[in-house]
């Protein structure tokens, strides 16, 4: 009687605090987010929530936040990526070099420095996935050498400034095309376009699962969620549209967050890299090339650092040889604070995405209140313990 | 012989939603081996939790009476110090420890809190000699193979002043002749007055050692038989576990009469050789070749260790062994299997052995299972049709009746026989010609045996071809076609259904 037959259908007419109560796990950090948020609003306030602490917070955060979308698919698949902190300094001081030693164009410096990246990646990927070395060992070399030739690339020194147009990567905004400025309607344009899609996706899948009678979402549960997500969205757009209008890295992150969601989520290489991590022996047995998926999530987090490493340089327009340090494990923290499994096999872009904006907001609302960099990383420790252990105690509950 | 050691009245467990037992009554007399049998999930282990104190007393009603003294466990210490110990189906044992280590794990021979090895050996020495098995203490558990295992999980037991030992499904991973050696030692300690509780799904084994039995069904006892009292028929025991008559074990296939049976060749392997992966001197498969047709099913018998999952397993997709030569024939073209994707592509399927580490990923969906070895069917440039997919697994669970709400529950809340339900659904959504199944009924109980079967027989009249190992002998002989007997990595002999027998299958292996 170890397993027993789950034979309890799904209710006829679903509440919508039964469907909470089941769904906590997908809302939960979401809704920890925005308490988090309304906490430090109040603590601060209102200074969390002004347009141009908003636009820092984005431009501060985009790093980890494209980087938690690689580390997702690398946790996901089971494994785990240490050299990421590194190579966000070695590709910031790769571009300096090649920018303001070497006078490159930034046309040509950013597909480079997005190449090297992808090959840094596939080499660790190759050790890991065709030698079987674990990530952890292979990662673990790379962020020291990777750090090593950072430093003996800008022979110890800080270079920089960047010209102008490598600049734009990372504090560049996108102009308002309407010619009003301030607010700035393209904005405002785009928040609206962003939020009607997003509103639109959700209706369709509603609609399609409501067609084969596996939805169990109560229909005032989904207008509240929809309607709450757009208004957070166009009212967010509303912010920036009063300062400078969206940044660039803005819309890169907002664009990438779509493409991995959707690999993740509708395409067979993100179906099999879950079930690589959740069963690799099982996943080969299927016909799998397990050894080859493996290979290019590396080579895929590799690309996603370097680019992470392009905007961090661009947003201090300098290039230094302490730039990324420890930035792995603001990245990892991120992953599992938004719900990813630590065996693989579980996780979802959205979540480290959400994961990555609480860790953000903590940083930002804290350095507002003044508070020390001591006691912020022993509350940003306790935060990501206690998510983890949120998770496990639901998942323990569900069974 | 009338003296109660163990009585369980009116034993009553809810989980929420659940009644997973609902009073049951156990009565074991002193030194008798009694036989614990019903379906999977019919309660025998939840049943055995509430005996070894798993499930504290408080969690449930009712009453246990051992040596006539209630007994009010708080956990499995209390119930171990009164001499009832429980050996589970998964080993509780620590491969990179010595025999000695594990035998005395958490009940170490102290002195002064320091470990007093000499000590240990000697008894672990004797406690061996108990068991007939004759291995040096300081080996490591993992270099034993499971029967050796299931041994030394057993003298841990007597470490332990056993009095009621419990096995639960002590044989199921181990082949005829150490599951014979394992129940002869139940009938040596039960004349040592040892009594035991033998949780088991084997019938032959309860005929051959029970003195009594207590059927449990859907979390009720039904039955309890006293075997010396009367004489118990297979058929009735089944009867009694699954509630209704079975008036076969094995279904009958409509293709076995026609005149075409059995069809056009499908798969013949030639001279078949393969090499250990790390040892490569040690030769594991030696000139194999066999054939299958068209509808028809051939069995692999032979022990475990005899070769049968290697062989399987290099045919396909070279997923074992190294320097493999030979060739493999697929509807008459000489076939690619160098790698599992084309193995699959030239119409091959391998339901493997151990559903849950190689079979199924656990934590996703039965819809996420089903499609993994043929995504492309559902998936046009690499983006899958959730609908489709959807529709594809729901009329898997439809068409081999696997019993859950729906296609989003993930495979690890289902009973054993529905997992391997869903595992047929991703081979047969894989759309082979050839399906190679490895012990495709291990672990799951009579009824859901039964749905298997007609599975396998649906697949032979729809032209496929199977090729069905197992160490059940009757199981082969009541469903093949044709058996091949397999010893020490060769085939040592053929015989068809009409003339294959247990005694002819066991001789073959014997004088190999």
């Amino acid at each position: 009687m170890t397993t027993k037959e789950t034979t309890s259908a799904v209710p006829a007419a679903p509440s919508v605090t039964h469907y909470l109560k089941t769904h906590v796990r997908d809302y939960g950090m979401l809704i920890a987010l925005v308490v988090i948020m309304a906490m430090f609003e109040f603590l601060t306030d209102g200074t969390l929530m002004r347009p141009v602490n908003l636009t820092n917070l984005f431009l501060q955060n985009s790093y980890i936040i494209i980087m938690a979308i690689g580390m997702l698919l690398v946790i996901v698949a089971g494994h785990i990526d240490l050299s990421v902190g590194s190579v966000v300094g070695f590709i910031g001081a790769l571009a300096a070099v090649m920018s303001v030693n070497y006078d490159l164009p930034t046309i040509i410096v950013v597909p480079v420095c997005l190449l090297v990246g992808l090959i840094i990646g596939g080499l660790q990927g190759y050790w890991i996935a065709y030698w079987k070395i674990p990530a952890f060992i292979v990662t673990l070399a790379g962020m020291l050498v990777f750090r090593g030739l950072t430093l003996a690339l800008l022979e110890g020194q800080s270079v920089g400034p960047f010209p102008k147009s490598f600049q734009l990567l990372s504090t560049g905004f996108i102009p308002d095309v309407f010619g009003v400025g301030r607010p700035n309607v393209t904005a405002l344009v785009l928040g609206i376009l962003a939020a009607s899609t997003i509103v639109f996706l959700a209706a369709r899948s509603r609609a399609q699962s409501l067609k084969y009678g596996i939805q169990d979402e109560p229909f005032s549960f989904f207008l509240v969620k929809n309607a709450l997500i757009a208004a957070a969205i166009i009212y967010l757009s509303y912010l920036l549209s009063t300062y400078r209008g969206l940044p660039n890295v803005l819309i890169t992150m907002a664009v990438l967050i779509a493409i991995y969601t959707f690999v993740t989520n509708s395409t067979t290489i993100g179906r099999r890299i879950y079930a690589l991590g959740g069963n690799v022996k099982a996943a080969k047995l299927s016909g799998i090339n397990t050894e080859r998926l493996t290979f290019l999530t590396f080579a895929n987090m590799g690309m996603l650092a370097a680019l992470a490493g392009l905007i961090f340089a661009a947003r201090l327009n300098t290039a230094t040889p302490k730039a990324g340090f420890a930035f792995e494990l603001d990245v990892i923290a991120a992953v599992f604070i938004g719900g990813a499994s630590m065996t693989g096999g579980v996780g979802k872009v959205i979540g480290a995405v959400i994961g990555a904006f609480i860790m953000g907001v903590m940083n930002n609302g804290m350095s507002i209140l003044g508070i020390g960099i001591d006691w912020q990383q022993v509350i940003k420790g306790l935060v990501l313990l206690a998510a983890v252990v949120f998770d496990v105690y639901n998942k323990q509950k569900a069974r | 012989m009338e003296n109660i050691i163990l009585e369980m009245r009116g034993i009553t467990k809810t989980f929420p939603g659940v009644k997973a037992l609902d009073s049951v009554n156990l009565k074991v007399r002193e030194g008798e081996i009694h036989a614990l049998v019903g379906e999977n999930g019919a309660g025998k282990s939840t049943l055995m939790k509430v005996l070894s104190g798993v499930y504290p007393y408080g969690s449930y009603d009712g009453d246990i009476l051992f040596n006539n003294e209630t007994a009010r466990f708080s956990g499995i210490t209390d119930s171990e110090a009164k001499g009832i110990i429980i050996i589970h189906q998964e080993l509780a044992l620590v491969p990179l420890l010595s025999i000695a280590e594990n035998l005395f794990l958490g009940n170490e021979n102290l002195d002064n809190g320091v470990i007093n090895w000499p000590k240990t050996y000697a008894r672990t020495q004797s406690l061996l000699e108990k068991v007939g098995f004759k291995e040096s203490p300081s080996t490591l558990l993992g270099q034993l193979g499971v029967g050796k295992q299931q041994l030394v999980e057993i003298a841990k037991a007597l470490a332990k002043d056993v009095k009621l030992l419990i096995l639960d499904e002590p044989t199921s991973a181990l082949q005829e002749n150490d599951s014979a050696k394992l129940l002869d030692l139940l009938l040596e300690f039960k004349a040592q007055g040892i009594s035991s509780i033998l949780i088991t799904h084997k019938l032959n084994e309860i005929s051959r050692v029970a003195d009594s039995i207590t059927v449990i069904r859907d979390g009720q006892s039904v039955s309890t038989l006293d075997c010396h009292a009367q004489a118990i028929s297979e058929e009735d025991i089944i009867r009694d576990m699954v509630g209704r008559d079975m008036a076969h074990r094995y279904p009958t296939r409509d293709n076995a009469s026609d005149d075409s049976h059995p069809g056009k060749m499908l798969m013949e392997v030639v001279a078949w050789n393969v090499w250990h992966p790390d040892a490569l001197d040690r030769q594991i498969i030696h000139d194999i070749c066999f054939h299958v047709r068209a509808g028809e099913v051939v069995g692999i018998a032979g022990l475990m260790g005899s070769g049968r999952t290697e062989l399987a397993m290099s045919l396909f997709g070279q997923s074992y062994g190294k320097n493999i030569q030979g060739e493999v024939r697929l509807r008459g073209d000489i076939a690619d299997l160098s790698t599992v994707p084309n193995a699959i592509k030239s119409g091959l399927a391998y339901v493997t052995e151990d559903r849950k580490e190689l079979g199924l990923i656990l934590e996703e969906t039965i819809q996420i299972n089903t499609t993994l070895a043929n995504l492309n069917g559902v998936s046009s440039q690499g983006i899958i049709d959730e609908n489709i997919e959807r529709k594809v697994s729901e009329d898997y669970r439809k068409a081999l009746n696997i019993r859950t709400p729906s296609v989003f529950q993930k495979v690890m809340n289902l009973s054993g026989g529905n997992q391997q339900k869903v595992v047929l659904s991703k081979w047969l959504y894989s759309q082979p010609d050839v399906l190679i199944l490895d012990e495709p009924t291990r672990g799951i109980d009579v009824g859901a045996k039964f749905e298997i079967y007609s599975i396998i027989n649906q697949l032979a009249d729809d032209g496929k071809g199977v090729v069905m190992i197992s160490s059940e002998m009757p199981e082969l002989l009541g469903m093949c076609d044709r058996i091949y007997v397999m010893n020490e990595g060769r085939f040592v002999g053929e015989l068809e259904q009409a003339d294959a027998s247990q005694e002819k299958i066991m001789s073959m292996i014997v004088k190999a």
